[in-house]
């Protein structure tokens, strides 16, 4: 059981299936900025999250609703959840883009199953997943691989939190897609910069643009 | 690169600024004057009788855009900022370090290199330009000295070392400022730094730039979360902004002393833009103050490449690129805080 000041939030884990340091770069050190891509998202998710209720037919329809998991230490909101007569309860999440080749939705998702079934009492087997790009849902089962999968990925943000430690960048080409490329700064901020080495390239050069263009025609006095 | 914003001055008395969807709308006398998108905005400053309304300051705040308001005459009255940026673990990281001699001595060697070395650069454009005008010698001299000098500081770790390497590279520098002036020598003379009060039109040039780039570098500082009072090369003392201080270091020559050097060998300023007052200090008329925040302003718009990021930006932003660059060194995902070095 977590402390609620423990909480990380469902979004965190998102984040982390994307890139660990992205993830601390957004929860740890507070940075975020915004393109076409997260600005799509949030248009998205705020039509999903008009908060209003629907019934169609058996089916009764809440959205942005407010979910935690104590035994997670997870809190943060479902886009939909769909009520249905017969006691199923199924979670929806809307997602902008196509699926993905990784589960990170259904993790996400997944987690979001795990705090309904310990704040309703309920077994949850399945939800869906709503890409905006093909405007179809996308059966969701939570068998015990994924479940699995999703509480790893839950401790392992829970652990990146508490070391509260960066993880340093890899440059790869999902970087070019991310919003906070510029703050994180991934092909200068890895194990394979070195600024000593750097510093020395300048020296090197200011000593190599003398001797080439010596700013005294008397070059001699340079090799000192 | 984020991109360089723009700050919207408001100097009309009875202005009123609200907000419509995402833009800032300027109305003056019930009449819409402008209407600026709030993405292209870093921040808004209103002088006098000028009002904004609460949802406006709450969309301005939300989207880090810093809202001041100044009396008519430019005193500062009071600011309205979002939540403080960056996170309380980098801000620790920065006290510990500067409570640290030998963690304070790693990154003051580093704002001292990039401060020679860009002020050798200065000289060693000026000695290509202008070769046989300048005192060729010497300047050769202090330029070999220079790049000694720098490879030594890259090993250094006693702080009171750096300073002193500091402070005889100031003297040498200064003392060659007077062979860069090339035109109009009998008007701009430079024997030597002095502020407060300026006591020459070459001084006087040199204290308001320098004032330009202390509250650029307070401004990058913060909004990467670092605490500006709080420096490495520069010690605590109240009133004072340390780390700007420190930050400005390596931009000194590239940003303001080559600026003051153009205004006045390509006649920008002129003697009669100055007034000597009773006392021998030197104030600048209204016109040279506007011809060099003109020019300051263009010279923020120069592309370049930075040497580490290897990205291309332009000079403006190069602050907050070292304001980020010294916020990641100290979250320790660099090995050293990279100067920015001039080439």
């Amino acid at each position: 059981m977590y402390a609620e000041a423990d909480y990380v939030m469902l979004s965190a884990l998102q984040h982390y299936q994307y890139c660990p340091r992205q993830c601390a770069l957004i929860h740890i050190e507070q940075i975020w900025a915004e393109n076409l891509h997260t600005a799509e998202g949030r248009i998205l998710h705020e039509r999903a999250d008009s908060r209003e209720k629907g019934a169609k037919g058996c089916v009764r329809t809440v959205r942005t609703l407010p979910i935690r998991s104590a035994r997670l230490g997870l809190s943060g909101q479902a886009d939909v959840v769909e009520f249905h007569e017969d006691g199923k309860v199924f979670p929806v999440e809307y997602k902008r883009g196509r699926p993905k080749a990784n589960r990170c939705d259904e993790v996400q998702l997944c987690a979001q199953a795990l705090c309904l079934e310990e704040m309703l009492g309920v077994a949850i087997m399945e939800g869906a997943l709503f890409y905006g790009r093909n405007k179809r849902r996308h059966a969701v089962f939570f068998d015990g691989q994924l479940r699995h999968l999703a509480e790893e990925t839950v401790s392992q943000v829970h652990e990146l939190f508490r070391t509260g430690v960066t993880p340093k960048a890899e440059y790869a080409k999902k970087c070019d897609q991310c919003s906070l490329m510029s703050a994180c700064l991934p092909k200068s901020c890895t194990d394979a910069r070195s600024v000593r080495k750097y510093l020395a390239g300048m020296l090197r050069g200011i000593d190599e643009k003398d001797a080439q263009h010596p700013v005294c025609d008397d070059s001699g006095r340079l090799s000192e | 690169m984020r991109k360089m914003l723009n700050t919207l001055y408001v100097t009309t008395q009875g202005a009123y600024l609200n907000k419509e969807g995402e833009t800032v709308v300027v109305n003056i006398e019930r009449e819409t004057r402008l209407r600026l998108p709030i993405h292209t905005l870093s921040s808004i400053v209103c002088f006098g009788q000028v009002t904004c309304s609460p949802f406006l300051l709450g969309h301005c705040a939300e989207n880090g855009v810093a809202v001041s308001f100044m009396t008519g005459y430019g005193r500062f009255l009071a600011r309205v900022q979002g939540p403080v940026a960056g996170n309380v673990l980098l801000r620790r990281q920065q006290y510990r370090q500067a409570d640290d001699l030998a963690a304070s001595a790693r990154l003051a060697r580093m704002f001292v290199l990039g401060k020679i070395l860009n002020c050798r650069t200065v000289m060693a454009r000026a000695m290509r330009d202008h070769g046989g005008k300048v005192n060729a010698d010497g300047i050769d001299k202090t330029l070999q000295v220079f790049s000694r000098v720098s490879r030594g500081l890259v090993n250094e770790t006693a702080l009171d070392n750096i300073r002193g390497i500091e402070g005889q590279a100031a003297n040498d520098y200064f003392g060659h400022f007077n062979d860069l002036i090339v035109a109009q020598k009998a008007d701009f003379v430079f024997a030597g730094r002095n502020r407060r009060p300026p006591l020459d039109r070459v001084n006087c040039l040199l204290s308001f730039l320098y004032s330009l780039l202390y509250h650029d570098a307070r401004s990058a500082l913060e909004t990467v979360g670092l605490d500006p009072a709080v420096g490495f090369l520069h010690r605590d003392r109240p009133g004072r902004l340390s780390l700007a201080l420190d930050l400005m270091e390596e931009f000194r020559p590239v940003l303001a002393d080559r600026l003051a050097l153009s205004l006045i060998n390509l006649g920008q300023a002129r003697k009669k833009g100055f007034r000597v007052l009773e006392s021998g200090a030197v104030v600048m008329d209204d016109e040279t103050r506007k011809t060099l925040l003109t020019e300051y302003q263009k010279r923020k718009q120069v592309e370049i490449e930075h040497p580490f990021l290897k990205e291309k930006l332009p000079l403006g932003m190069l602050m907050f690129a070292q304001a980020q660059l010294l916020s990641r060194y100290l979250r320790g995902d660099l090995d050293e805080y990279p100067p920015y070095l001039w080439r």
